[in-house]
Formats: structure tokens, C-alpha cells, sequence
């Protein structure tokens, strides 16, 4: 059966500060499918994730983003997410005084859910956190690096979009967290949402269906995880190519 | 009618059980007051308008519920000043909840004036809540000097639960004896053109004393906001800490001086002071999660405020 594209990104251009940051940029992602993005750090990998969420200060300049076939370009960040596309953080946000029932709520309440207690508690139990511990405590930092990403990740379930962007999930978390997460993406996986995988993580990246190898700013090499990990481990670094080159240059300047 | 008012804007009906201790006072007028057992409640009513209240609670008496003060002006108009004499005797402890109610103000002054004494092993907690009207036409003046014998302990938690702030000046000095803790805490929100200053200070006088000050401030619009939080440690073993976070948008103001003046080897104070916008990936992820900017605001506001 073929499966409904949720997004089509197409010929993407980001210029920042008179620098090319994305470089015609195309991508799609099919409903349930998992597409890996790698690079060497500063590549474009998270501006590419701001750019698609319309984050402030990463307005595309030209380019074409099309979630569910619909058109979202310039709409603002929560409108984009209403319209079913998310992101979890690399480094997720400390919230002082917010509780964890708070955090999870919002997101439905902003899709105009009621706030079930026990989907609350299934949300977090399906992140390996224990509701009846951490419901009402604080995102503040008494919690790990590790437990606010699967906090974030349990709030995005909770959500339910047609596409999540992860920004490096497997960053800054030990190996039992690491394998939680392995299962959310698959968790993602069955209930049909795509998912864009930004990671630098080996097991993470052999979980994707399809991966691109970015490199300052455009998709370098496309192909099956195992082969574009093949490429990025052997062939990608040293980087010889002018692009990397050309990268290395820009970031010397700045 | 005051204790309706207060209902009204969210206070909890507490003045009709005859095991809670408190004092209703409308302007100049005494409207209640009930007692228990172990405290000593005098009211009297001075010529000159103003009000003075003593309160004492005796040596060695835990009073188990907290006392209910609820003080407030009714009309769009008026003034309200307070004498307030509080002294928790030895070993005696007390939890005073304080509700000042101007529902309906465009022109009114609150003055509150306190001495207060917490002798040894004694525990004094005044949580102050506040319920303005959305005019902003309150002008709250208090100042405070506290004393805390040995081992004592003071807190103090301001928040303003409804309205506009209007204008208010807080000026609380505190001297801190052997082993006694201090601490102040401030919550509030500012609109419009409101104003808030406030001075705390501290002097760490006693051995292995301490003292802690928290400011959370929230302005937008036109509000202006200045802070000045001071602790002075001078014996052994003293430590403090201030803490002062200011949210700004718009074209509010916001100051902040923190004071740290230790004069003992053995004495420590540390501050902390920051003062910006709501953080950009706090916002944004509550944007990516479908809030507005406006309700993302709010929620990283209210969180701050209620930490």
C-alpha cells in the first residue's frame, strides 16, 4: 500500500548573516517512516529543523514546505504545530515552577483536548518515567538532561502529530535512557507519524528507512543508513570535499 | 462585606469557624476579630484614622491554625493606615495569612507599618496576598523592622493573586541574631504603569545565621520595577544568599542591585541577579507544542512567579 506523504520540503534556501545555511534543500517523508539526517556538527542539520518549524530568525528564503500537502510557509511555530508538526530539542528547556502534568497538558489543551489524567500517566509510563513520582514535579533542574528529553518526548506522543523532528535525542543520555527513546521512535513509527532524525548516534541512525548526509548546507549523499554511515565514517572525515572546505572557511571567519 | 469582597476574589471562607483566629479591618473600621487560645489580639482605632494592631502569641503556644488578617479598602477612594505590632514570645510559633482586598480602587493608600519581634526558638511565618481591582489605583506603602532573637526563624512571601499592582513601595530591615533565619520572598506581576520598589535588607549579626532574599518580578508595558536587596553578614558562620529574576517585554524597566557586604572571614554571601526577556527556547518549544506566543508568555511567567 502506498503510504501518504506528510511532508515535502523543496529547493529549502536559509541565509543567515549573509551566509548560506541551507542549500536548495529537498527532502519528503512518508507517514511512518523514519529519515535520518547526519553531518558533521555546524552542517545545517538543527537550522534545518528551526527552518521547518518557523522558528523566529529562520524564515526560509525561498523554498517550498508542504505538511499534509498543505503549504506552511511563514506561518508561525505554533500554528505549524497545530497543523501537526513538532520538535523535541536537543537540549530541552528548564521550566521553573512548571510542573510535569502542566507541561504534558499543553499541548492538548492547545489542540483543544481534554486533559485525561491517565493518558498523562500512559504518556510517561511509555517514556519509562513514573507517573506517580514525577506528575507533580517541577521541569526545573532537578531533573537530568536525560529525564526533560523524555519528559518532551512524552508531551510530543501525547500530541500525536503527523511529523516529529528529533534534534539529536540520543545527546547527553545514558544508554538506558538511550534505548527508551530507540523504542519512542518506534512507538512513533506505528501509530504512522514521520519522523525527521537528526543524529550523529550509529544505532540511532540504522533505525531510519531513509538518511541524507548534509553537509554545509545541502543533502551531500542520499541512501540506506547503513551505506551513508559507511560513507560519513570512511570516506567524509578527513573531509576533502570543497563544501566542507568551503564550511571550514565561514567558520574560521566567524 | 469585606469578607465577601475577598470571597469574591478568590479567598478562602475561613472567617466563620471560630477555631481560626482573625481580624477583619475595613478602612478605620473594625468589622471582626476572634481569638484562640495563646494569642493576644488588641485593636484599637487612633484619632488620627489609623489602626493599631497588636498581636502577640504567648510563650510556648503552637498556634495550630494559621491567623486570618484581612485588611482592605471598599470604595473606589479611601486610606488605610495600620500600626502593626507583632511579638512572638519564646518557643511560640504562628502562621499569619494576610489578605488585602482593594477591589474597586482608583485612588486609595495602604500604610502598613510593623515592628516585629521573634524572641528565641520562636517561628513567624506572614504570607501576604493581594487582590486589586484591574485600575491600578492602589498605593501600597510598608516597611517593616524585624527582629529575630537566637534560633528563631521569619518568613515572609509576598503575591499579589488578582489585579493591577499600582504603585508599591516595600522597605523591610531585619536584624538577625544567633542561628535565626530570615527569609523574604517577592512575587509579582506588573501592567500598564505600574510601579514597584523594593528595599530588604539583612544584617546577619549572629553566629551561624542566615538570611535569604528572593525577588521574581514580571513586567510588561510601561511598568517600572526597582529592587534593592541587601545582606550584610558580620559574625562567624553566617551565610546568606539573593536571589533577584526579572522578566521584562515591551517597554518596561527593570533595576535590580543586589548588596552583598560580608565582614567576617568565617562569613559567606552569595547573590545571583538576572534580568532579560522569557527565554527563546522555553518559548518556543511551548510554541511548538501549539500555544500562542502570548499564552506561552504566560505560562513561563506564572511558572517563574510560582516557583
Amino acid at each position: 500500500m502506498t503510504k501518504r506523504k506528510v511532508l515535502e520540503v523543496n529547493n529549502l534556501n536559509l541565509v543567515l548573516d549573509k551566509t548560506k545555511i541551507l542549500k536548495d534543500f529537498s527532502f519528503d517523508l512518508n507517514e511512518g517512516e523514519v529519515f535520518a539526517v547526519i553531518g558533521p556538527n555546524g552542517c545545517g542539520k538543527s537550522s534545518l529543523a528551526y527552518t521547518l518549524m518557523g522558528l523566529n530568525g529562520y524564515q526560509e528564503n525561498s523554498g517550498e514546505i508542504k505538511l499534509n500537502g498543505e503549504k506552511i510557509n511563514g506561518l508561525a511555530t505554533n500554528k505549524i504545530a497545530q497543523k501537526g508538526m513538532t520538535l523535541a530539542w536537543q537540549e530541552p528547556a528548564r521550566y521553573e515552577g512548571v510542573t510535569v502534568r502542566k507541561f504534558l497538558s499543553l499541548g492538548l489543551e492547545s489542540q483543544g483536548k481534554e486533559v485525561n489524567e491517565k493518558e498523562l500517566a500512559e504518556a510517561l509510563e511509555e517514556v519509562a518515567i513514573v507517573p506517580s513520582k514525577y506528575l507533580n514535579r517541577k521541569i526545573d533542574d532537578t531533573l537530568s538532561g536525560g529525564e526533560r528529553k523524555r519528559i518532551e518526548l512524552a508531551s510530543i506522543l501525547l500530541m500525536e502529530p503527523d511529523v516529529v523532528i528529533l534534534d539529536e535525542p540520543d545527546s547527553g543520555v545514558d544508554v538506558v535512557a538511550l534505548n527508551n527513546i530507540s523504542q519512542v521512535i518506534e512507538d512513533f513509527r506505528e501509530k504512522g507519524t514521520g519522523v525527521i532524525l537528526i543524529t550523529h548516534n550509529e544505532e540511532m541512525l540504522q533505525m531510519a528507512d531513509r538518511s541524507v548526509l548534509v553537509c554545509n548546507g545541502e543533502i551531500l549523499k542520499r541512501g540506506a543508513p547503513e551505506d551513508i554511515s559507511r560513507y560519513f565514517k570512511f570516506e567524509c572525515v578527513p573531509c576533502e570535499d570543497e563544501n566542507y572546505q568551503e564550511h571550514l572557511e565561514v567558520s574560521s571567519l566567524g | 462585606m469585606m469578607v465577601d469582597a475577598y470571597k469574591d476574589a478568590g479567598g478562602d471562607d475561613v472567617f466563620s469557624d471560630s477555631d481560626v483566629a482573625h481580624i477583619v479591618l475595613e478602612r478605620d473600621k473594625v468589622l471582626g476579630t476572634n481569638s484562640v487560645e495563646g494569642l493576644e489580639v488588641d485593636v484599637k482605632k487612633q484619632k488620627t484614622g489609623m489602626v493599631a494592631v497588636k498581636v502577640t502569641i504567648l510563650e510556648n503556644y503552637k498556634i495550630s491554625n494559621p491567623v486570618h488578617m484581612c485588611f482592605g479598602v471598599l470604595p473606589e477612594k479611601g486610606k488605610q493606615v495600620i500600626d502593626m505590632e507583632v511579638e512572638v514570645e519564646k518557643n511560640a510559633s504562628v502562621e499569619i495569612m494576610a489578605d488585602c482586598v482593594f477591589p474597586n480602587a482608583t485612588e486609595v493608600v495602604h500604610e502598613m507599618e510593623a515592628d516585629i519581634i521573634v524572641h528565641e526558638g520562636g517561628s513567624y511565618l506572614y504570607e501576604e496576598n493581594h487582590f486589586h481591582g484591574d485600575d491600578g489605583g492602589v498605593k501600597v506603602l510598608a516597611k517593616s523592622n524585624i527582629e529575630l532573637k537566637k534560633e528563631s526563624e521569619f518568613k515572609t512571601i509576598f503575591n499579589l493573586r488578582k489585579g493591577r499592582i499600582g504603585e508599591i513601595e516595600f522597605d523591610y530591615e531585619s536584624v538577625v541574631e544567633d542561628n535565626a533565619v530570615l527569609e523574604m520572598i517577592a512575587r509579582m506581576q506588573g501592567y500598564a504603569d505600574d510601579k514597584i520598589k523594593i528595599r530588604e535588607a539583612g544584617d546577619l549579626v549572629g553566629k551561624g545565621s542566615r538570611g535569604y532574599l528572593e525577588t521574581k518580578i514580571a513586567l510588561q508595558d510601561q511598568a517600572e520595577a526597582e529592587v534593592l536587596n541587601e545582606l550584610t553578614a558580620l559574625a562567624d558562620g553566617a551565610k546568606g544568599h539573593v536571589d533577584c529574576t526579572e522578566i521584562i517585554k515591551d517597554e518596561a524597566i527593570a533595576r535590580a542591585v543586589p548588596i552583598v557586604d560580608v565582614r567576617d572571614p568565617g562569613a559567606k554571601v552569595t547573590h545571583e541577579a538576572a534580568i532579560g526577556s522569557v527565554d527563546s527556547t522555553q518559548l518556543q518549544t511551548l510554541m511548538a507544542r501549539g500555544l500562542d506566543e502570548e499564552d506561552a508568555t504566560d505560562v513561563i511567567v506564572q511558572g517563574m512567579l510560582n516557583s
